[in-house]
């Protein structure tokens, strides 16, 4: 953390870009990567015979934007759509609607051969760095891999950008003839950063990227995003359970429950003043190092519902503490609230009471 | 029944489980390998002790071996497992048959994995009272209502017919610590009990882990590899590396000022909230 950063735990009011807003209705700045707007996913729904087979909502409504170089973070519990919109981001899954404009062209729109060469600048990493790697091929093969199937560069140049992207990502040489078995989780994950790298993406869609790694390895990892954001520009969406780690990585964070973004803006002011009770619910629920022991603090009961049958109304009234008539019968839409986005009726007066 | 009552002489008064100089080995295909060195540690009455460790630290052998459940090329070559005056690693299958169910119940990630998917809940509840209790099938069935009750099932009348696969992940969990529970035992030992749920629902098992610790005054040893939930919920806390403890006391002193190199380590790497965000510097597209 540089000393540059310091400064915004004193003025976390002022710290907001006021020119540029953090809606996605504003207009486009200059330094916009990517816009998503009004993005759903629905699975199933088919018509069969005499029946209709039930429709998961798994993305409902989501829009956000991502500047270069920036970290949004997307938060949620299982279950909530946040994989689901990074898969649709690259490509991964085909939207039922809306639009995802990055550097200024529709991806929806793509056609495969279009998309092809589209993947190379928007790259994504898994929770699973061994699952991602292919068995049979040595570490500098698989880094070199999308070169070649890119035909990115001389291929008589390939082995040494193989070296640099090695060096980039701190592994040692000596594993460039291994196995991806005979390598620990976190060279791993690092080998998997290595080739999504190698496509020199602008953004990368980061999918729990370090859930499965030991803290000690986990800290290694994230510092290595951080500082490969400082130097090559690159975006990340980064999509995470553990508010924590999210805290040390995001510039923005999103929450997402049932299908829908109810909370977003800057990560400190969002942390520190919550104004969905969502948010402030996952927040009250993380085990951490600066909460005391057996100090009291609000719990949601019940379990999440189910997106195939999302309540009526504010998708979080069957589970909000401070639910009123009004949620069960009124859909809140996402609004601006200062610099922030809620999507709660009643999100001015957590304001003014805390 | 080859457990024998030691009294030991340096123990304090409300020690529940003493483990000293515990050391396990593996055979595998290159060779025997210790996999725990000399572990030692105390379970007081009544409170929580957190092992802590990464994986490979061997803090799940450690329980397994409590248990007398070490995998089968695994061995206990050294060291002694005091439980209520009793060597667990001296006694025969059977008292630890007897111990695993009355003395010390077991909860573990999988609550899926460890429940019988071919029985309905009330019918393993009952198996497990009818196994180690003396109490008449009435008595069962109003105990397993009870335990249902106890551990925050909604509806329990309704429940006790239902199958595993029928409940969430959160109020499977549930379940199994209710049949951990059936017998009152004196330790509950929870191996990373909450590591496969939700934020929400795990604030919600460790509540419940929490009331019940004071409501039954049974002791906890909790296995977890996450040092914000030993700061939830530990009074003692084992440091453990490479088969190793490292460090062990009091959870606020080694939370606050650990003394050990590695648990200072530990608690660095941690992401915690009350470090600032980073600040988005503006730059220009390429």
């Amino acid at each position: 953390m540089t000393d540059a950063q310091r400064p915004q735990t004193q003025g976390p009011q002022m710290q907001g870009p006021k020119t540029q807003g953090t809606g996605s209705q504003e207009r486009e700045m200059p330094d916009t990567l990517l816009t998503v707007t009004h993005l759903r996913r629905h699975f199933g729904g088919r018509h069969a015979l005499l029946r209709r087979e039930r429709t998961i909502r798994a993305v409902e409504d989501v829009s956000l934007t991502l500047r270069v170089g920036e970290t949004l973070g997307l938060v949620g519990e299982s279950g909530c759509g946040k994989s689901t919109t990074g898969r649709m981001i690259v490509g991964l899954e085909t939207p039922s609607g809306g639009t995802i404009t990055f550097k200024g062209r529709d991806l929806t729109r793509l056609t495969p051969k279009d998309w092809q060469r589209q993947r190379r600048d928007v790259q994504m990493i898994f929770q699973n760095p061994q699952s991602a790697l292919d068995p049979r091929l040595t570490i500098a093969r698989q880094i070199r891999e999308p070169l070649d199937l890119h035909d990115i560069g001389a291929r008589a140049g390939r082995d040494e950008e193989v070296a640099r992207l090695m060096q980039a990502v701190a592994l040692p040489v000596e594993l460039a003839d291994r196995y991806p078995h005979q390598i620990s989780g976190g060279q791993a994950q690092r080998v998997v950063i290595a080739r999504a790298l190698a496509m020199r993406p602008s953004l990368i869609v980061c999918d729990e990227p370090v859930s499965a790694l030991d803290v000690s390895v986990q800290a290694t990892v994230t510092d290595l995003l951080q500082d490969l954001q400082e130097r090559l520009d690159i975006a990340y969406l980064f999509i995470s359970h553990d508010l924590r780690v999210v805290k040390k990585l995001s510039h923005r964070v999103a929450v997402m429950y049932l299908g829908q973004i109810v909370e977003e803006g800057l990560t400190d002011p969002l942390y520190r003043q919550p104004l969905h009770p969502y948010t402030m619910a996952l927040l009250a629920a993380i085990p951490d190092l600066s909460v005391a022991k057996g100090e009291p603090r609000a719990r949601l009961v019940g379990d999440p519902p189910s997106p195939a049958n999302p309540p009526s109304g504010c998708h979080f009234h069957t589970r909000c503490p401070y639910a009123q008539p009004r949620c069960s019968a009124e859909k809140p839409e996402l609004r601006a609230v200062d610099d922030r986005r809620v999507r709660c009726h009643f999100a001015e007066d957590f304001r003014t009471a805390s | 029944m080859t457990g024998m009552t030691i009294a030991e002489p340096g123990e304090g008064k409300n020690t529940l489980l003493a483990v000293e100089d515990l050391t396990v080995g593996f055979r595998t295909a290159r060779g025997y390998a210790d996999v725990l060195h000399a572990v030692s540690f105390r379970v007081e009455q009544g409170r929580t002790t957190c092992v802590v460790g990464e994986s490979g630290s061997g803090k799940s052998v450690t329980c397994q071996a409590i248990l007398g459940l070490v995998p089968r090329n695994g061995r206990r070559t050294g060291g002694r497992i005091l439980f209520a005056g009793m060597d667990l690693a001296a006694a025969d299958e059977a008292t630890l048959e007897r111990i695993r169910g009355r003395g010390i119940g077991m909860v573990f990630q999988d609550p899926l994995g460890s429940l019988n998917p071919l029985h309905t809940v009330g019918a393993q509840l009952r198996e497990t009272l009818r196994l180690h209790t003396d109490l008449s099938e009435l008595q069962r069935q109003k105990r397993a209502l009870d335990l249902l009750a106890m551990v925050g099932i909604p509806e329990p009348e309704q429940r006790l017919a239902s199958y595993v696969h029928q409940f969430s992940g959160g109020m499977a969990q549930r379940i199994m610590i209710a049949m951990a529970l059936a017998c009152e035992p004196q330790l509950l030992i929870a191996d990373e009990p909450t590591t496969a749920l939700d934020v929400t629902i795990q604030a919600q098992i460790l509540d419940l882990l929490n009331r019940l610790k004071a409501e039954l005054g049974m002791a906890i040893l909790f296995i977890t590899h996450d040092l914000g939930v030993v700061a939830e919920m530990a009074d003692t806390v084992v440091v453990m590396r490479h088969g190793r403890v490292v460090e062990t006391g009091p959870a606020a002193r080694v939370l606050s000022a650990p003394e050990a190199p590695y648990t200072q380590t530990l608690l660095a790497a941690m992401p915690r909230l009350d470090v600032a965000a980073p600040v988005y510097r503006q730059r220009s597209a390429r």
